[in-house]
């Protein structure tokens, strides 16, 4: 298939009247003060029961195009709904609840709060919103923290655990507010295959329905230098190549793509001892 | 034309500074320093006024979270304090306010006692030991705290679980550095007062409690009071300010952290000083 088709994917989901997130030829901004854009002609649409996997080579401007997804920047050039409402001219207020919708995992488990322990980063989410105490938020988190394994480790910091520890720490936090999205930046990074076994088999658990979400289903975007572990997994993928956004289409789309850079990512991963 | 291996942009970047030709005048030299002036001003100016809105329209937002934050730093700039400024009091005390007494004992002077312990201590001395220690043992701190979470990117986090930065990690510091300040500048006092007399009594000066206890009330207004509180408040709001804008107003590599603690510092000394000498236009008035 032709990887440059903007319509491609959008025939692989299910057209809803509100998506999730919506940019139309939108061009994504580096974080001031560079201000470069990184990304151009992202024209992109996000639907409930999505499962969206995008690829690109590290420092492409994935990490950077969901950060604007979030609504945590805004793109330099074209338009940005999310939940169906322009972000231009919003409050704060406003863009306050649109954005409490929206849930970001960081990658390498980086930017939880490192004077909190792991139990009161996903506590201050929920205690902050909600205006309560710790302990009236402990039934919630310590459910989190069961499910994503992390019971353990709860009252240690985020510099006293693992990686990986780390990751599931920052997915438990956004988990906390239950989102409508998940939008995770390349959590598969620097984990070992047991760690990636893990995070596939709960993300496909989440996209489904969670118990930790009362079995309500989640929209998922992933990003990813490495295509192989998702591609089963996935539903509809993307690729960012030389600044451009460049949709793909489904599975089988993805299966039948000739770019040579989507099959290098497609490819597996070999690793010697 | 220049020579390549004259450009600075030939040399790798930590010595490209060193390198950089001399400003071709004074003038364009004291130009920039002063731009830089007016942005750092602008800079805070803005910093400090969305604090302030978002103090006043936020206080009793998420009550249950920013309120015991703002004890935290009470307890960490006030209470963590007291066995420093119970040390500075009572050499304040001795070094000061003993010889004081002694020598106005010698010039035949003593009914000034309580004028000299009120402009000294009270109205000068006090305010400005009391910042001293918060800005040393919290103010620094702060900086190195805040600049290095906005390094790590966690205030990207917080705005991305719609957490407000300035309401999370800067308005409880306003408000516990200000109470911190303004009790602590209290307690400095009343110890420089005590161990003064003290060191007086030490030296056989004939002055009685009461005789000194009166003087200093002769010598103190009521306007003394709300100044100083009007003081206190503003030296520990001002070195919340200039330690949160340093620390968070700008994207900070972790090596840039160092300087942005001196520059805080240094703000801060600037700042209270300025404001001091306004104070001292209205005692004037008194």
């Amino acid at each position: 298939m032709k990887a440059n088709d903007p319509n491609a994917a959008d025939r692989t989901s299910p057209v809803s009247a509100n998506p999730l997130i919506e940019l139309t030829d939108a061009a994504i901004a580096a974080p001031s003060p560079s201000d470069q854009v990184v990304v151009d002609g992202v024209t992109w649409r996000v639907n409930p029961g999505d499962y969206w996997v995008i690829g690109g080579l590290p420092g492409s401007g994935k990490t950077e195009l969901l950060l604007t997804a979030a609504g945590l920047a805004k793109p330099v050039r074209g338009q940005h709904r999310l939940l169906g409402r322009d972000l231009m001219g919003l409050t704060e207020s406003q863009m306050l609840s649109l954005r409490l919708q929206v849930g970001m995992v960081f990658a390498h488990g980086e930017r939880l709060f490192h004077q909190l322990t792991i139990l009161q980063n996903v506590a201050l989410p929920i205690c902050y919103h909600q205006n309560c105490a710790w302990d009236e938020a402990m039934d919630r988190v310590e459910a989190l923290l069961t499910h994503l394994e992390l019971l353990d480790v709860a009252h240690r910091r985020p510099g006293h655990i693992s990686r990986a520890g780390r990751q599931r720490a920052g997915l438990a936090r956004a988990l906390s507010l239950e989102p409508e999205v998940l939008l995770l930046d390349n959590p598969l990074a620097g984990l070992d295959p047991q760690q990636m076994a893990w995070w596939l088999e709960f993300l496909d658990r989440l996209a489904a329905g969670h118990e930790v979400r009362q079995h309500r289903p989640v929209t998922v975007v992933v990003t990813t230098d490495d295509f192989h572990p998702w591609h089963v997994r996935g539903r509809q993928f993307a690729f960012i190549r030389q600044g451009r956004w460049l949709p793909l289409g489904g599975r089988a789309e993805l299966e039948a793509c000739t770019d040579p850079l989507v099959r290098s990512l497609l490819a597996p991963v070999v690793t010697t001892e | 034309m220049e020579k390549a291996s004259d450009s600075p942009r030939s040399l790798p970047p930590g010595l490209s500074l060193q390198a950089a030709p001399l400003p071709r005048s004074y003038l364009n030299y004291v130009g920039r320093k002063l731009f830089r002036l007016v942005e750092t001003l602008h800079g805070v100016v803005a910093f400090s006024l969305i604090t302030l809105g978002v103090t006043l329209t936020q206080f009793n937002r998420s009550s249950r979270v920013i309120h015991p934050l703002i004890r935290a730093q009470v307890f960490r700039a006030g209470v963590g304090s007291l066995p420093m400024t119970t040390f500075l009091a009572t050499a304040l005390g001795f070094v000061i306010i003993g010889q004081t007494l002694s020598l106005l004992q010698q010039v035949g002077a003593q009914h000034l006692i309580g004028t000299v312990m009120v402009t000294v201590v009270v109205r000068e001395l006090g305010p400005l030991i009391a910042a001293l220690v918060v800005l040393v043992r919290v103010g620094t701190a702060t900086v190195i705290e805040l600049g290095t979470a906005r390094a790590l990117g966690e205030v990207e986090a917080l705005e991305a679980l719609g957490i407000d930065p300035i309401h999370y990690l800067v308005v409880p510091r306003v408000l516990g550095l200000a109470i911190s300040i303004f009790s602590l500048t209290v307690y400095l006092i009343l110890g420089t007062l005590f161990s003064g007399y003290l060191f007086a009594f030490l030296q056989d000066v004939p002055l009685r409690p009461g005789a000194y206890l009166q003087q200093l009330g002769l010598a103190l207004y009521w306007q003394d009071f709300v100044l100083l509180a009007l003081k206190t408040t503003s030296f520990g709001a001002i070195v919340a300010i200039a330690t949160c804008y340093e620390g968070l107003a700008k994207p900070l590599q972790l090596e840039e952290i160092a300087s942005a603690t001196t520059r805080a510092v240094v703000g801060c000394v600037i700042s209270w000083v300025l404001l001091d000498a306004m104070f001292i236009l209205v005692y004037l008035m008194i």
